[in-house]
C-alpha cells in the first residue's frame, strides 16, 4: 500500500490490523504515554478547502507520536492563488516531508497527487469523493461499541448524494456485509454508481426517504448534515431537512446497544437532548480520529507498533 | 454483394487507409476522433447510411495516403468498437487491423465530470480513463472515478 485514497487501497484483513493497531494506541493519543515512534517523521498537511477535525487530528496524531508537522497554511495567500498547479505544490512538498494529508475541493485530486508524488498520500476529502481517513475513524468506533464490523444493520441518513464520508464508509461497510438503509431526501440520495458498486459487492442496500420508522431495528445511526445551499430555496430546506432529525423521544425504542454517530459539525440533525443518551458516540468518534490517524501514519511510514504498550489503561 | 457495392460508391483508393463497418451516422465523429476533419490536405471519402448485412446500415470511411496507426484506430473503438479497418497499398488490402481499447484510454480525451482534477487543462499528468466492461462499453475516470457518458465524451477529444 502506497498510500490510502480510496478504501479499496485497502484489505479487510489491512483494516482490521489497522484497527488493532489502533486500540494500542489509544494511552498515546490520551497523552497517557509517550510513544515517540515517528521522531524525524515530517507530516505535510495540505488543506486547500477548511478543515477543523481532519486538520487538527493529523496533527495530532503526528505530535503525539514525535513527529512534526508542515502546513500549507491559508490557501488565499500560497502560491496555489498563484495559479500553481497541483502538481507543481505536490512535487515542492513532497521533497520536504515524509508523508502528506490531503484535502482539495475538486475530485480525484488525491489520486492525482499520489500519482505525482513519491510519499504516500492520505485523503483527507476530495471534492464529493472519498474520505478514508474518517471511515478508518467511524469502523474504529463501530468496532468499540460491537466488538464486530460483520453482518451489522446501518441506518446512514441526511445528505447521501454529496457527503464523501458516507460514499467511504458504505464501501467499507458492505465489505463486512452490513446492511445498509439509506435514508435521504430524494434530491440527496447516494449516487447511482455507488449504489451500483455496491450491489455489484452483494449488498443488501435499501433506499428510502424514511428515518424513524428504521432505527428501531439498527445496530448504527450514522447522520450527515444537510446543506441549505443544496436547496433552491430556504422553505424547501425547512421541509426536508426537519425529517432528518433525532431527538431523544425519537430513540425510546432502539436497541439497546445502538449507537447514533455524526461526522461533525452538526447543525441541528442531532438535538442536544440526545447528547446524554447510552447511544451517542459523536464525541468519541472525533476523538478516534485522533488514534486512527496514528495507526494509518505509522502503517504508511512502515514503522510498526508495538504489541504493547505501557503507561496507561486503553 | 451489398457491401462491395457500396465499397464501390466512391473510388477505390491506391494508397490509404478503409474503415467500414462504422454504426450508422457516426462517420463524422471517426473524423473528428481521428483529426482528419481539420486535415484539409488529405483527401477523405464518406459514404453514410449504406445498406450492410452485419448491421443493417453503416458508414464507411476511405482516408487516401495516410496509414492510420494502431494508436489512431484504438481511439475508434470510443465510437466504432466493431469496426474493421484495411490498410491499402496499390490498391491492395496490405493488412487488416482491429480496434481495442485495451485497458485504459491515455490522453484521448478528458473526463466529462465538471469537478475532476482534470478540468484544470495545466495539470500535466495524463487524462486515464479506465474501460470498466467493453460490452457495452463503459469507461470511468482513473482520478475521480465518475463513469463516463459516452455521447458526452466525444465532445472531450483531446
Amino acid at each position: 500500500m502506497k498510500g490510502l485514497i480510496t478504501m479499496d487501497d485497502l484489505t479487510n484483513e489491512d483494516i482490521l490490523s489497522i484497527l488493532d493497531d489502533a486500540a494500542r494506541l489509544l494511552p498515546v493519543a490520551r497523552g497517557k504515554t509517550y510513544l515517540p515512534l515517528l521522531e524525524g517523521k515530517i507530516l505535510g498537511n495540505l488543506f486547500f478547502e477548511p478543515s477543523t477535525r481532519t486538520r487538527m487530528s493529523f496533527e495530532t496524531a503526528m505530535k503525539r507520536l514525535g513527529g512534526d508537522v508542515v502546513n500549507l497554511g491559508d490557501v488565499k495567500t500560497s502560491s496555489v492563488v498563484k495559479g500553481e498547479t497541483l502538481f507543481d505544490t505536490i512535487q515542492m512538498v513532497d521533497g520536504y516531508t515524509d508523508i502528506i494529508a490531503m484535502r482539495h475541493p475538486r475530485q480525484g485530486a488525491a489520486r492525482y497527487a499520489q500519482d505525482a508524488a513519491r510519499v504516500p498520500i492520505l485523503n483527507g476529502g476530495d471534492g464529493a469523493g472519498h474520505h478514508p481517513t474518517q471511515t478508518m475513524l467511524d469502523l474504529f468506533t463501530i468496532l468499540q461499541s460491537h466488538g464486530t464490523l460483520e453482518g451489522l444493520t446501518v441506518v446512514l441518513a441526511g445528505d447521501l448524494r454529496y457527503g464523501r464520508t458516507v460514499h467511504s464508509l458504505s464501501h467499507a461497510l458492505v465489505r463486512f456485509g452490513c446492511k445498509l438503509i439509506l435514508s435521504s431526501p430524494e434530491l440527496l440520495r447516494m449516487p447511482t454508481e455507488i449504489i451500483a458498486d455496491l450491489r455489484e459487492h452483494g449488498a443488501d442496500v435499501i433506499e428510502t426517504e424514511d428515518l424513524l420508522g428504521n432505527i428501531n431495528d439498527a445496530d448504527v445511526v450514522y447522520m450527515t448534515r444537510i446543506q441549505k445551499e443544496r436547496f433552491a430555496d430556504e422553505d424547501e430546506y425547512t421541509k426536508v431537512a426537519g425529517a432528518y432529525k433525532l431527538h431523544d423521544r425519537d430513540v425510546a425504542n432502539v436497541k439497546a446497544e445502538m449507537i447514533i454517530m455524526h461526522p461533525l459539525p452538526r447543525v441541528d440533525e442531532i438535538h442536544p437532548s440526545v447528547d446524554s443518551t447510552r447511544h451517542a458516540r459523536y464525541f468519541e468518534q472525533a476523538f478516534n480520529g485522533v488514534v486512527a490517524r496514528m495507526a494509518l501514519l505509522c502503517r504508511l511510514l512502515n514503522i510498526e507498533v508495538p504489541a504493547e504498550i505501557h503507561g496507561g489503561e486503553a | 454483394m451489398a457491401d462491395e457495392h457500396n465499397m464501390r460508391r466512391v473510388t477505390a483508393i491506391r494508397n490509404g487507409t478503409v474503415i467500414d463497418h462504422i454504426p450508422s451516422g457516426q462517420s463524422l465523429k471517426v473524423l473528428e476522433l481521428l483529426n482528419i476533419a481539420r486535415d484539409t490536405s488529405v483527401p477523405v471519402s464518406l459514404v453514410m447510411n449504406v445498406p450492410s448485412k452485419k448491421m443493417g446500415s453503416k458508414d464507411i470511411v476511405k482516408v487516401e495516403d495516410r496509414e492510420l496507426t494502431q494508436t489512431e484506430l484504438d481511439r475508434l473503438a470510443l465510437v466504432a468498437p466493431d469496426s474493421s479497418i484495411a490498410i491499402i497499398r496499390a490498391y491492395t488490402v496490405a493488412e487488416k487491423l482491429e480496434v481495442n481499447l485495451g485497458k485504459e484510454v491515455r490522453n484521448v480525451v478528458q473526463c466529462t465530470f465538471s469537478n475532476c482534477i482534470t478540468q484544470n487543462l495545466r495539470e500535466p499528468l495524463p487524462h486515464r480513463l479506465r474501460v470498466t466492461s467493453t460490452d457495452p462499453l463503459t469507461l470511468r475516470c482513473h482520478y475521480c472515478q465518475r463513469p463516463q457518458d459516452l455521447d458526452e465524451l466525444i465532445h472531450n477529444l483531446l
